[in-house]
């Protein structure tokens, strides 16, 4: 078992709300976690749990209005990111933290080449000149795995395949050789076999580089083969926060259980997948306790009254559900759930 | 691209044959006949006759086009009937006035109608925002003749800051080509403010930002690029309406340019004064829109291929 111990990130009761007509949707609401240089920390939940709004918020990208980091803290390196001033926050971005996106077709510009786009970070950057910075750009993308780069970087987004887009987007953020790396499900968007690759080649530069990675995604199958730890997210809060290992052996969270046998396995004789009944609550309209309650087959009158907290059951597992705190005995008052 | 000009070339012949054919039909249907014209009150029968006779006028219809477009190719467009000069030779006095009004007209479209635009843009919402489309709004619903009565009005008799008309120096341009090209930039500052409100939102933009990249680089290198492909069809577009202004602005200002030619020309029945003028003008159209299409298409190859 690899061990990190050096915290690079600290995100403490981050909150990101959008004000909208229809009311205030509580996108991210409180979530805390760490990342320790190096690890790789996986984020996974449904689509619109919250999971790009945490990562944009990271970096202070969330487009304002309708959206405003409301609370909390994000501690890199001891510093927190809310505090700083816009000028400062952009020497860090593309530097010290970048992102890699969910869309390889339309992340990059239409109308400059490949190698000019990473030549621009680099320059920006690490105060290079044009041609020097343009040769690292061409450096890259041989690092990146891309076939003639010489060649490639001369060309524009339009003449590269998605894979090869996501390539270079991955050989834009590492140009830098940044600390934290963000990578908002980058394979989504590609062919299985592309996707294979490209999350091979994260490891591999992962651990060239040292720099801590945060891969969001809604596969677990992908946090098994590349997390150290894994989050996993419902309705823009934690449910449950462990070792990625742990969440297969010895999951916690029903959602978490949920998940997992929503997953096919080989190595069991399953009948048939289960899904998780019901759907995501509105983020306009929350219910008062657990977000999960409505769904959740072992819902009692504590979970629809009070949200429960993130605790420790474990030296490096937290999960939050009243099922694993000393109120879940003294509540017998088991809910009569019709269809679950 | 090569191919692709020549191509865009040889479809031009076509359109000039048609204009000159429908030009000179009209011309042949218009009530008032030029050789009675020419021979002046109490001409005797024979004397019309025989000026009829002289200009070719008492041959078939086809002949004579034909006869006129043989000529036209080799840049004999034929006599004024009022001067007796080569037509070709007045276009070409007046011709260099009409672009040069063309020209600043287009200048204030473009430069005038994208900054607005972009201002528009960067500040949605704000006062300038707000303003920035009131006015274009009335730009684009006044009449140019309207505009370029009042601008004469304001400062021209009461500020006396120009020149009421005529056309040399560059203090009787200005008043002109903002009355022939406030319409189209109207239409441009609105048409670079939509394209910039869209193009901020796109992923490349968050991908500009995530590099750590400064705003002004981000709206002006990666934003204005992308947002003026839309803009440049708009801009070719108002190419056409540039033309038939320049007929009204030269009467407004009294400039000797090629729309009064013609103008004055269709006024005394100078039929090949007319027919000159019109395809002159129609051949500088077609490759204006040539040069536009080219432009385009330059600009418009990465997204035509997605
Ligand atoms: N511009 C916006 N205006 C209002 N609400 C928004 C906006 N952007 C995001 N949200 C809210 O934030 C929630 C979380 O969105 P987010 O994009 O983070 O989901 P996600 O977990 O990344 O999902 P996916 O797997 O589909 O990428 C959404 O459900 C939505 O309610
Ligand atoms: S708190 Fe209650 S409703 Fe929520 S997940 Fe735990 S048991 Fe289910
Ligand atoms: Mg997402």
């Amino acid at each position: 078992m690899k061990q990190f111990d050096e915290k690079i990130l600290e995100v403490k009761n981050l909150q990101t709300y959008f004000f909208t007509d229809e009311g205030t949707s509580k996108a991210v609401n409180g979530i805390s976690f760490t990342l320790n240089k190096g690890e790789t920390l996986g984020i996974v939940g449904e689509s619109g749990s919250g999971k790009s709004i945490t990562s944009l918020s990271l970096l202070r990208l969330i487009q304002s209005p309708p959206g405003k980091i409301t609370g909390g803290s994000i501690l890199f390196k001891g510093e927190d990111l809310l505090t700083k001033t816009e000028k400062q926050m952009r020497s860090i971005r593309g530097n010290e933290i970048s992102m890699i996106f969910q869309e390889p077709m339309t992340s990059l510009n239409p109308v400059y080449s490949a190698g000019e786009q990473i030549a621009e970070a680099i320059r920006l950057h690490q105060k290079l000149g044009k041609k020097e910075a343009w040769n690292k750009a061409v450096d890259m993308l041989r690092l990146v795995g891309i076939p003639s780069p010489e060649k490639r970087a001369k060309q524009e987004p339009h003449e590269l395949s998605g894979g090869m887009r996501q390539r270079v987007m991955i050989a834009m953020a590492l140009a830098c050789h940044p600390e934290v790396l963000i990578a908002d499900e980058p394979t989504t968007a590609l062919d299985v076999t592309i996707q294979a690759q490209i999350l091979e080649l994260i490891k591999t530069l992962q651990k060239d580089f040292g720099t801590a990675v945060i891969l969001i995604t809604h596969d677990l199958g992908v946090v098994y083969e590349t997390c150290d730890r894994v989050a996993v997210m419902y309705a823009g809060k934690i449910v449950e926060y462990t070792l990625a290992k742990e969440i297969f052996t010895n999951p916690k969270h029903p959602y978490t259980i949920g998940l997992l046998n929503s997953l096919p396995r080989l190595d069991m004789d399953q009948e048939e997948l289960t899904t998780i009944p019901g759907t995501v609550p509105s983020p306009y309209n929350m219910p008062k306790g657990c977000s999960f309650a409505p769904r959740c087959a072992h819902a009692k009158r504590i979970c629809e009254q009070a949200v429960p907290d993130l605790q420790s059951t474990g030296p490096s597992t937290q999960v939050s559900c009243w099922m694993f705190t000393p109120q879940w005995e003294q509540d017998h008052d088991v809910q009569e759930k019709v269809g679950v | 691209m090569f191919v692709f000009i020549v191509r865009r070339i040889l479809q031009t012949i076509p359109v000039l044959l048609g204009v000159s054919l429908v030009v000179f039909l009209i011309m042949q249907m218009v009530p008032g006949d030029p050789a009675t014209l020419l021979a002046g009150e109490g001409a005797t029968k024979e004397t019309i006759e025989m000026i009829r006779h002289q200009l070719g006028l008492d041959r078939p219809i086809l002949y004579q086009y034909f006869d006129y477009v043989i000529h036209a190719v080799q840049g004999d467009f034929g006599e004024s009937l009022r001067s007796s000069r080569p037509v070709l030779d007045e276009i070409l006095v007046r011709l260099p006035i009409t672009l040069e009004l063309a020209l600043a007209s287009i200048f204030i479209t473009v430069v005038l109608g994208m900054v607005a635009g972009i201002i528009s843009a960067t500040k949605q919402y704000s006062a300038s925002d707000i303003s920035i489309m009131i006015v274009a709004l009335l730009g684009i619903s006044l009449p140019s003749f309207w505009l370029g009565l009042m601008l004469i009005y304001f400062f021209s008799v009461n500020l006396q800051w120009f020149p009421v008309s005529g056309w040399g120096t560059f203090k009787h341009m200005i008043l002109p080509a903002i009355t022939l090209g406030a319409g189209g930039a109207a239409i441009v500052a609105r048409m670079t403010r939509s394209s910039m409100l869209e193009v901020v939102r796109q992923d490349y933009i968050r991908t500009a930002k995530a590099k750590g990249l400064k705003e002004h680089v981000i709206i002006y290198k990666h934003g204005l690029k992308n947002a003026l492909i839309p803009v440049i069809t708009v801009v070719g577009l108002q190419f056409g309406a540039l033309l038939g202004g320049t007929v009204l602005t030269e009467s407004v200002f009294a400039i000797n340019g090629l729309g009064r030619l013609i103008v004055d020309a269709i006024r005394t029945r100078d039929l090949p004064m007319v027919q000159g003028g019109v395809l002159i003008a129609s051949v500088i159209f077609v490759f204006m829109n040539l040069a536009v299409d080219v432009l385009y298409r330059y600009f418009n190859k990465r997204i035509d291929l997605n």
